[in-house]
């Protein structure tokens, strides 16, 4: 018996551009994971009731409109006032280095620079998702 | 309180822990769901089924709404393929079904199929229970888009819709075995499109000569267009006729056939997993390819060894 990993990948807010979702949902599929697409124009609240709903290892959030710096921390919020504090946040799209530290410390788990290769990002979550 | 205690209270986070280990095939799972097996049998299953672009995501959706209006708590599980070559799945059911995200009366839950070639998961069935056990008034069943075989969801479903849409071949196609067998509800989708009526008098047609299944049920034929909204009222008043049709007595011998369906099912499962588990596989393997031992001995070797 193995388990098998769940991920959601999202959009929040008014951004709608999801090639870079998609991708990276691809590659996840590709490398064994079940992936659940959100669609566009979510709110933190809705990828949290889904990420519940789904019972995923993580959400991953693409944000290109920089609204960043509200929506993952409230993500966070949203899956611990659920009870699932253990399903992680991790972001990419254009995110400065500047903010990253602050997301990190509002609980986001790992924000993926633009250049991140797919490999890079499918190696990390393999490892934090089998490591608990 | 017990995970079990959870999903009879209604809990979301319970449930679908409980579904993720049941799709995993952990064992203990499967004690807690026979501890949540007296308390199912309420839920109305409504499966939902057809080609791949005909419109069940977005039937589902206006069917959730239309089930919400009514007051009545709503599962749905959406099954997506998963791929053959890798494992991984890109489940993306949900996003036609966006706007029950943050209504509470709805439990949305997508399925990857896992190998399974039937339309539906081998743990489908299972998590039908969970949600039933839950309270869930209706689940609505999405299969993955089907061809014309692919029939499982008969297994589970106490009302089955078909949905089709024009363009997908000629008559003959309609009096094909399989899918077109299973339908206690043909909808035809995109009613608005281009020779939409001739699928719905070739289904007329077919339905007329055939005349009434054997219990009795005479299949209906509804016209709908998903994304407008239109003939879902239609749509759910024949799905209602049906289940009338069940409650006055003809839901009896399918529910002993879906019982029995259902046995075999998790019976196979439980030897597939025999057979994966099996200690001695790689040893029988080399006794049959040194011809000491035939396949079917083999096999019994690793049932009798269980």
């Amino acid at each position: 018996m193995s388990r098998k990993k769940r991920v959601l990948v999202g959009k929040v807010g008014l951004d709608g551009h999801d090639r870079g979702a998609k991708v990276i949902a691809r590659a996840l599929r590709d490398a064994g994971f079940e992936v659940i697409y959100s669609g566009l124009h979510q709110t933190p609240a809705m990828l949290a009731a889904t990420a519940v709903q789904e019972a995923v290892d993580c959400v991953g959030v693409s944000i290109l409109s920089g609204a960043h710096g509200t929506l993952l921390p409230a993500l966070v919020q949203e899956l611990a006032q659920r009870d699932a504090p253990e399903i992680f946040v991790f972001g990419g799209g254009v995110i400065p280095q500047d903010d990253i530290p602050g997301l990190v410390k509002a609980g986001v788990r790992r924000i993926f620079t633009p250049g991140t290769s797919t490999t890079e990002v499918v190696e990390y979550l393999t490892q934090e998702i089998e490591n608990g | 309180m017990t995970r079990v205690a959870k999903v009879l209270a209604g809990s979301v986070r319970a449930a679908a822990q409980l579904m993720r280990d049941l799709d995993d095939g952990v064992p203990a799972a499967r004690l807690e769901l026979a501890r949540l097996h007296p308390h199912t049998g309420n839920a109305f299953v409504l499966g939902v089924t057809g080609n791949p672009g005909s419109g069940k995501s977005t039937l589902v959706d206006v069917l959730i709404a239309n089930y919400r209006a009514q007051g009545l708590r709503v599962g749905c599980l959406a099954v997506d393929p998963t791929s053959p070559f890798t494992g991984g799945a890109i489940l993306g059911d949900r996003v036609r079904m966006t706007r029950h995200a943050l209504d509470e009366g709805v439990f949305i839950r997508s399925v990857a199929t896992r190998g399974a070639l039937g339309g539906v998961s081998r743990s489908t069935a299972d998590m039908v229970h969970v949600l039933d056990a839950m309270g869930v008034d209706v689940v609505i069943v999405e299969t993955v888009g089907v061809g014309q075989a692919e029939v499982d969801i008969i297994r589970l479903a106490h009302t089955t819709a078909v949905v089709l849409v024009p363009g997908l071949g000629d008559d003959v196609q309609a009096i094909k075995a399989g899918l077109m067998e299973i339908a206690d509800v043909f909808v035809v989708n995109k009613s608005d499109s281009p020779g939409a009526h001739r699928v719905v008098k070739s289904l007329t047609m077919l339905r007329d000569l055939e005349g009434a299944r054997p219990d009795g049920w005479v299949p209906r034929v509804v016209e709908t267009v998903g994304t407008e909204g239109l003939g879902i009222d239609a749509l759910v008043a024949a799905v209602e006729s049906h289940r009338e049709h069940l409650a006055n007595g003809a839901g009896n011998p399918r529910a002993a056939a879906r019982a029995r369906l259902e046995i075999e099912a998790a019976a196979r499962v439980l030897v597939d997993e025999g057979i994966t588990a099996a200690g001695n596989l790689e040893a029988l393997v080399e006794r049959v390819v040194a011809r000491e031992l035939d396949p079917y001995s083999a096999a019994r070797e690793i049932l009798e060894s269980r």
